[in-house]
């Protein structure tokens, strides 16, 4: 056990810590999730590739850097205490990539795995529909085979990064008459296709950073199947462990963001602070488990390349540390609250997707409670 | 940064289960803390042969030259066992205090030691022979002479020794109060340790009745309203380890943390008394019974809630360095953990 940066570590962080003061621009400083600044943030995001900074445990003959999970967290951790953006290929980086790496021909790999590191494709998610939330298996986009192409019909939803993105990661029912989990296809769809429309969905903070993607006769050439055809199930999940794998350290980080302006506000309103001293620390000391435990996760990380059940606890942890965060914020200001801050006002609408996305707590329990304590299912 | 255990620590886990196992079989454990003794005294003769008394000792005193992390270990399973005799007394409270010249007898089984404050209440008195007692800014060593008491919780006996007694005075001053913040700091996270072993020992029976018990012809563990409870201790009591091991090693490393024993300390009370109460509830009546061996557990649990000072005045400590820290919220653990360390060390 050594809960020291190593030399290596060290090292890269003080490098990185320096590139970011150096490249950051000011704009982006807090814009957390939102996708406002588009040009800017697709600058930063390619910079941030250039330099090396991308993909660092990705196999280098995809273009990574070939190291361990341990240096990707570091660079997720200096970023949060930048306070600086998600870089724009998070679910290509995060989602897209390890999918095609683990499921992909060698022709997808070659396509999109070097452009999805450099910043040139940005990727988005086609999973959830209105009538497919928690419960995926019930997807009703139709892909129907004609010749060399899967015509698509159907809709998405909650889809972040539509409006920006080149590439879509489509979970579509292909076979309506095979058993629940047997007929879904996962596909690669190129977002400018003729019949893509991206409507943006406007959120409770007035945002809007999701979108719905409606497909009307999209042609996808049958080649941009993942894995096999009606085995999109179990490629779809490959994915949603590994959103969960080093989503740790990127929530931890907006959650440090979010304590240390909690610490700051208690430092400047100490009367207010007075009564919630115990639950200010308890937002803290649970940031410093959460961190604690993505370091932990990154051992089996690393020692069998998927992630562990780590990624499920921290999320759900994280979410209501989260929400609650914002609520003691809230309290310190008193009858200012009402007033539109620019910050604690936006998190306190922001947070309540927080047990929502990436998994809702109640199916993240679900999650926890079979695979990893194996209690008997719930359906 | 790396938070693996070594193969050797790993192996030293597996022992130390396997030995509580075979002596203190879970069915066996409400026969020997219902008996007059409480304990049985010979496992500490077998306790010491097997170098688990010496660990943090030198070689050359009779140890096995290892440190707190290999204890840390041991305090863990042995509160997942509800070990009765005074091992935390000893090694996990006593320990730092207890001089250079008195070790090899320590080591050897030969004598064994408690701790107590002004209060004078004092873990195991009775099956010790030893006191260090810290009083402001004096510590000193005295015969295990006092009251018994009545401990709300069977298998951590307490008693009340004078604190005003006198004994040998080791250290006054500065160093005292050195001494008594490493005391402190080393029993709450040696409280924590020991709130997390029995914590994980209670969920895994919590889950076992939920995977076996049938209700309604189904096994209630598919029942969301019995198994998210349990999964809402697992995500407690995993984030409690980090913390807990976390606050092992920077004492380990003779760190002394301000924050990270009391943030450990609070994390893991809490979440061994909630999961006490989360699996009571699921095993129903069953849960209530002096037969199960839930009702031991829980007052372990209560007891180091309290023993260690409530939580939350623990939370409020920890929130008064944090107002006082110059880069709040990542410069404590920045320190330490990786986190943010390459800024305080570039």
């Amino acid at each position: 056990m050594e809960l020291r940066d190593t030399e290596e570590e060290a090292e890269f962080r003080a490098r990185l810590r320096a590139w970011i003061a150096e490249h950051l621009p000011k704009e982006l400083v807090g814009l957390g999730t939102r996708t406002s600044h588009v040009e800017l943030l697709r600058q930063w995001s390619r910079e941030l590739s250039d330099a090396g900074y991308v993909g660092l445990s990705w196999p280098r003959e995809y273009g990574g850097g070939g190291g361990r999970h341990a240096l990707e967290g570091v660079v997720l951790e200096e970023l949060a205490r930048a306070d600086a953006p998600q870089h724009l290929g998070t679910i290509g980086l995060g989602m897209a990539g390890p999918t095609i790496m683990a499921h992909g021909t060698p022709d997808q790999k070659a396509a999109h795995l070097r452009p999805i590191l450099q910043a040139e494709e940005i990727w988005c998610q086609g999973f959830s529909e209105p009538g497919a939330g928690s419960d995926l298996a019930s997807v009703r986009t139709r892909a129907e085979r004609r010749g060399d192409l899967f015509v698509v019909n159907g809709q998405k939803v909650w889809s972040s990064y539509a409006h920006l993105a080149d590439w879509c990661i489509l979970v579509t029912l292909s076979d309506p008459a095979a058993p629940r989990y047997r007929g879904l296809t996962y596909l690669l769809v190129d977002m400018h296709s003729p019949g893509v429309e991206v409507r943006p969905l406007r959120q409770m903070t007035g945002d809007a950073d999701f979108n719905e993607i409606f497909f009307t006769d999209v042609e996808v050439p049958v080649t941009n199947v993942v894995g096999e055809i009606g085995g999109g199930w179990q490629v779809a999940m490959t994915t949603l462990l590994h959103e969960r794998a080093t989503l740790g350290f990127a929530l931890t980080g907006f959650l440090d963001s979010g304590i240390r302006r909690l610490l700051a506000l208690a430092r400047t309103h100490p009367d207010a602070a007075q009564p919630w001293l115990a639950q200010i620390a308890n937002e803290w000391i649970q940031l410093q488990a959460l961190k604690l435990t993505a370091h932990r996760s990154l051992g089996q990380l690393d020692r069998t390349g998927m992630p562990g059940p780590e990624g499920s606890v921290i999320k759900l942890a994280w979410s209501e540390s989260s929400q609650r965060t914002t609520k003691l914020a809230r309290q310190l200001l008193g009858q200012e609250a009402v007033l539109d801050d620019g910050f604690w006002n936006y998190q306190q609408l922001r947070s309540r997707a927080n047990t929502i996305e990436a998994g809702t707590s109640e199916i993240l329990r679900n999650i926890v409670a079979e695979r990893v304590l194996q209690l008997p299912r719930s359906r | 940064m790396d938070f693996r255990f070594s193969d050797e620590q790993a192996q030293l886990r597996e022992q130390a289960r396997a030995f509580l196992e075979r002596r203190l079989p879970a069915p066996a454990l409400g026969q020997v803390l219902d008996s007059e003794a409480g304990w049985d005294p010979a496992t500490w003769k077998e306790i010491a042969d097997l170098g688990w008394l010496g660990v943090s000792i030198p070689e050359e005193q009779g140890g096995a030259g290892l440190g707190y992390l290999e204890e840390a270990i041991l305090i863990e399973e042995f509160g997942r066992r509800l070990y009765s005799g005074p091992y935390l007394a000893t090694v996990g409270l006593a320990r730092p205090a207890i001089p250079e010249a008195a070790l090899p007898d320590l080591a050897r089984g030969a004598v064994r030691w408690s701790v107590c404050d002004g209060s004078g209440l004092a873990p195991n008195l009775h099956q010790v022979d030893m006191v260090v007692v810290v009083v402001e800014d004096r510590v000193s060593l005295a015969p295990a002479r006092g009251e018994v008491l009545t401990s709300i919780d069977a298998s951590r006996p307490m008693g009340r020794v004078d604190p005003t007694a006198g004994g040998e005075v080791i250290a006054t001053g500065e160093r005292a109060m050195q001494l008594r913040r490493k005391l402190r700091l080393r029993r709450l996270s040696a409280l924590a340790l020991e709130a997390v072993g029995l914590a994980q020992q209670v969920l895994e029976w919590g889950v076992e009745h939920a995977r076996t018990r049938e209700q309604f012809e189904r096994k209630i563990g598919s029942y969301q309203a019995v198994a998210h409870p349990l999964v809402n201790s697992f995500v407690e009591i995993e984030l409690a380890r980090s913390l807990a091991y976390w606050a092992a090693w920077l004492l380990a490393e003779d760190q002394l943390d301000e924050v990270a024993s009391p943030a450990a300390y609070a994390l893991a009370a809490d979440a061994a008394v909630n999961t006490c109460e989360r699996v009571i509830q699921v095993h129903g009546g069953m849960g209530f019974t002096w037969e199960s061996p839930l009702h031991r557990y829980y007052k372990r649990a209560l007891w180091i809630q309290h023993f260690g000072g409530a939580p939350d005045l623990h939370r409020r400590e920890v929130a008064s360095q944090l107002m006082l820290s110059s880069e709040p919220g990542s410069a404590p653990l920045g320190s330490t953990s990786g986190g943010a360390q390459g800024g305080s060390q570039p």
